[in-house]
């Protein structure tokens, strides 16, 4: 007999529209306002913070729905909006500066839910509030910096090897240093001399042989821009956290760009301040004459300085710089042949030259690295803003082993991650890239909830008319159409919520709303066939069996195309536009799915497979 | 129900001149919108600042502008956006100010002068650079989707019917864009969505169309090019004029309650998916059998497809 289900069929789309409906299930649970506290670089957050800030809540008269350790974090719960900021002043308070409180929207999920893995969507800002920056990294500067340090090498590499040179300079416009010389013989000993230094080099002669063209490999040009973006990322990486933003986004964008997305903020005047404050990097040596504790109590040496390492213990540092970051190329951690941790730094040819007289005779003594950084702190400005405050802290000190040059090692560090560590704010204090900001996009937290709102009405009503329209249409058949809609939104749903990467935004419900008005084109195709079919005389089993069967190379070849174009959208779009080529592409699949294998599914057991005389259709 | 229902086929073919010539003096008539009227682009690919803030009584623009211009923007264009009381305040790029600063410095600027604090709702700011970029991609995007189609039309299909497929896309792309040009709606990012889905929508039409016309040049072996294409396009009639009328119903749900940004979005699917039905049914198939599609083209067929009674159906 025609038109009978397989079980197997039952199993799969049954299977398929639980595991959707059980995965869209977060999203119908409302958000607890709550706040995240982290601790900041090195500190850790333990019980006792916990502890102390749910007695502290307790204190204030604040009802907290939880108090929670995860992942290192605190997350505290709120009844509301208004408890959650009163907690923050709190927990800001009584933690201090080594602590950061954000504001956050905490899902909340049954632990069921969680446990399977099933959360919410992820909702684009312009559903959520908060603020988007894409940012440009100036690569030419970070050139330009290298050709300068090209030329101070140069002539320091040329004089050490007693080769005579008139003049070393750099055509920034070019991209190349000329050196030029008096004879030719220089000439030639200058390109073996300098090649034997640095095999990356390539050199071009003048046309009077008198002066040598060099230039960088294609290599080393692709490694100075992927180190100054690189560099650049992790900056911001940290001082996104110090913002204090619960779930922020650092993501490098193509060759030159980074977008930074801060979800709740909606002070970017701060945001930008914090991003764009520079942070630097100064070398000085430990004065280990003075005397500590008279400094302690308020009589400091005077020509030193009292300043604290990251884990609070006191040190006397002259005043006078050695070095300062600005000098620094590079910084990586590595290995020693004991396979002891350590920090490789290379300066260029002038922070060379300095350190190399600064340590001359300083073997034997301490050198502390210091690191100074702007950031917020709990007293507001006249302009409505907390003041930035300079914070400078050693990250490391270590003994001088021997006279310092253009490389040296930090060695002696207690740990791979420390060292690791010690090398990323080594090179954060040495940025030689600036940034700009090319882009920003910030939405307001009313906004973005009325937009929400917007949205769903839009996908209720729209629905509805659709709903009718195929009822009054198709009758019993609109019906069955009708099931796989309603089916169809929540494997979209559930979908967008499964996939990590998946982000509605408010394009996105409009692509929701557009698939709702498309997606009844395949049953509407595999209908009207249906119809053609009885019409032609067909009994009715042969009508079902045939309908379906000739519309459904219409509806894969129509559907293909037009997901050729999402895929197309999401390839070249951004932000927004991106979010609506995902829900476009995945609503045709699953409209394809539902209005199908669905529909079929429904058909045959009220209609297939039995004596019937006509089709209510 | 059914909407249509004829006995015998429509002669849509007996008006493909009149089509192909309204839709050429449409076409030209949008090309020349958009030569002398140019299109009013959006922040998106303009770059500049556009700022929405929001009055708790409704909002005194007069008073907005006085503001902005003691401020130092007087080139500020403020305008109500949506409701009475959220104002829309455009600024151009300029060279004098940091730009990325030009949003803080504004909402400040209002917030001191004005009786009653304004509450920020949206502020963005596109550089230059990003702009042009952004209408290049989207250029770039129009023009790989249409070769895209191209190629996946004449596999599928033929080439002539590919043709006629790419220029009805062209033709809806065109009048749409030449829509906005002439009442100088705003073109922004969702806009070009708007218009690549559109792409999407009307070549699903278009080949429900052609795949009719395929079917019929198989079935009906007696009958002359434009009986069969009548044929088809009769036959596919109904289920192209429900899908656009469902697909409009949600579009206009969507411009009456999907608030003040998805307004160009909707407005551009609105007119582009009413074009593009008229275009699947005149503007593709005419052009293929301008080009002189013939019942050979399409007979080499591809592997037939199963009608055994008895085998169990592909779903």
């Amino acid at each position: 007999m025609l038109n009978q289900n397989p079980l197997w069929r039952y199993i799969v789309v049954i299977g398929m529209l639980l595991l959707a409906l059980v995965y869209a299930l977060p999203n119908l649970y409302p958000e607890d306002p709550a706040l995240n506290i982290s601790a900041t670089r090195g500190g850790t957050v333990a019980e006792e913070t916990r502890l102390q800030l749910e007695q502290s809540f307790r204190a204030a008269n604040i009802a907290a729905k939880s108090v929670v350790l995860e992942e290192g974090q605190v997350l505290a719960r709120f009844h509301s909006t208004e408890d959650q900021l009163q907690a923050r002043e709190i927990a800001s308070q009584q933690l201090g500066a080594n602590f950061v409180t954000a504001l956050n929207l905490a899902p909340a999920t049954p632990d069921w839910l969680s446990a399977i893995g099933a959360t919410p969507m992820n909702l684009g800002l312009d559903l959520r509030g908060g603020v988007h920056f894409l940012m440009a990294v100036d690569m030419k500067a970070a050139l330009d910096k290298n050709l300068n340090d090209m030329v101070q090498t140069f002539r320091a590499d040329l004089r050490e090897d007693k080769i005579r040179y008139r003049n070393v300079q750099a055509d920034v416009a070019r991209g190349q240093v000329q050196v030029s010389f008096r004879s030719e013989e220089d000439v030639a000993a200058a390109e073996a001399a300098l090649k034997k230094r640095d095999r990356e080099l390539v050199f071009t002669r003048s046309s009077d042989n008198l002066s040598l063209l060099v230039s960088i490999s294609e290599i080393r040009l692709r490694e100075i821009r992927e180190y100054a973006l690189e560099q650049n990322i992790t900056i911001i990486r940290n001082r996104v956290n110090e913002i204090g933003v619960a779930e922020p986004l650092v993501q490098r964008q193509g060759a030159d760009r980074i977008v930074v997305q801060l979800p709740g903020v909606q002070d970017t005047a701060q945001a930008k301040e914090i991003l764009g404050a520079t942070a630097s990097l100064e070398f000085r040596l430990v004065d280990e004459q003075g005397d500590l504790s008279a400094a302690l109590e308020g009589r400091v040496p005077p020509n030193s300085e009292l300043y604290y390492t990251r884990d609070g213990r006191p040190l006397l540092l002259e005043k006078r710089i050695m070095l300062t970051g600005e000098h620094i190329t590079g910084a990586s951690s590595a290995f020693d042949e004991y396979s002891r941790p350590q920090v490789s730094i290379k300066l260029d040819a002038k922070g060379g030259n300095m350190l190399s007289a600064a340590t001359r005779d300083a073997i034997g003594r301490r050198m502390a690295s210091v690191f100074i950084e702007y950031k917020p702190g709990t007293e507001i400005g006249a302009d409505g803003n907390p003041v930035l405050i300079k914070q400078q802290e050693v990250i490391n000190d270590a003994t001088i082993q021997a006279r310092l040059g253009r490389d040296f090692r930090i060695t002696g560090i207690s740990s791979p991650g420390e060292a690791q560590n010690l090398s990323t704010l080594l090179r954060a204090g040495a940025l030689i890239a600036p940034i700009q900001i090319i882009e920003e996009r910030t939405i307001g937290p009313s906004l973005g909830k009325e937009n929400i709102e917007l949205g769903v009405t839009a996908i209720q009503w729209g629905m509805v008319c659709v709903l009718i329209f195929m009822v009054i249409y198709y009758k019993a058949f609109g019906l069955v159409a009708n099931c796989a809609l309603v089916a169809n939104l929540v494997l979209i749903v559930g979908i967008m919520s499964m996939i990590p990467g998946a982000t509605l935004t408010l394009p996105g419900m409009a692509g929701i709303v557009l698939t709702v008005g498309m997606a009844v084109d395949a049953n509407v195709l595999i209908f009207e066939r249906i119809r053609e079919e009885l019409q032609e005389g067909r009994s009715v089993q042969q009508a079902i069996h045939h309908g379906y069967d000739r519309a459904f190379s219409t509806i894969a070849d129509s559907n293909i195309t037009t997901l050729l174009v999402a895929l197309i959208l999401f390839g070249i779009g951004t932000g927004p536009v991106k979010g609506f080529a995902v829900t476009l592409a995945i609503g045709i699949l699953t409209s394809i799915f539902t209005a199908v294998v669905g529909t079929r599914l429904l058909v045959n057991l009220f209609w297939g497979g039995r004596r019937v005389q006509s089709l209510p259709i | 129900m059914r909407i249509f229902n004829f006995s015998q086929p429509l002669n849509f073919m007996r008006l493909k001149w009149a089509a192909v010539g309204l839709s050429t003096l449409l076409v030209l008539g949008s090309f020349a919108s958009i030569a002398i009227k140019g299109i009013n682009w959006g922040l998106d690919f303009t770059g500049g600042t556009v700022i929405e803030v929001g009055f708790a009584t409704p909002a005194d623009l007069t008073a907005v502008r006085q503001t902005l211009t003691d401020a130092g923007y007087g080139d500020a264009v403020v305008q109500l956006f949506g409701t009475s009381r959220d104002v829309l305040i455009r600024i151009p790029l300029r060279t004098d100010v940091e730009q990325a600063a030009v949003g803080d410095s504004v909402i400040s600027a209002l917030n001191t002068q004005q009786s009653e604090p304004v509450t920020m709702r949206r502020v963005e700011f596109v550089g230059p650079s990003v702009g042009q970029e952004l209408k290049e991609d989207g250029g770039l995007a129009m023009l790989i989707a249409l070769i895209g189609i191209l190629l996946y039309v004449t596999m599928r299909f033929e080439w002539r019917l590919s043709v006629g497929a790419v220029a009805s896309l062209a033709h809806d792309v065109i009048l749409t864009m030449g829509l906005f040009s002439l009442l100088q709606l705003e073109f922004d990012l969702t806009v070009l969505a708007a218009i690549l889905a559109l792409i999407g929508y009307s070549i699903n039409d278009t080949i429900v169309v052609f795949d009719r016309i395929r079917e019929s040049f198989r079935k009906l072996r007696a009958t002359s090019v434009d009986e069969t294409i009548n044929d088809a396009i009769t036959s596919t009639l109904n289920r192209t004029v429900i899908t656009s009328a469902t697909t409009m119903m949600v579009l206009v749900v969507l411009f009456y309650m999907g608030g003040a940004l998805i307004h160009g979005f909707a407005t551009a699917l609105l007119f582009g998916i009413a074009i593009g039905t008229y275009s699947s049914i005149y503007v593709a198939s005419a052009i293929a059998e301008i080009l002189g599609i013939s019942r050979e083209d399409m007979l080499p067929p591809p592997p037939v497809e199963k009608e055994g009674e008895n085998t169990d159906a592909i779903m």
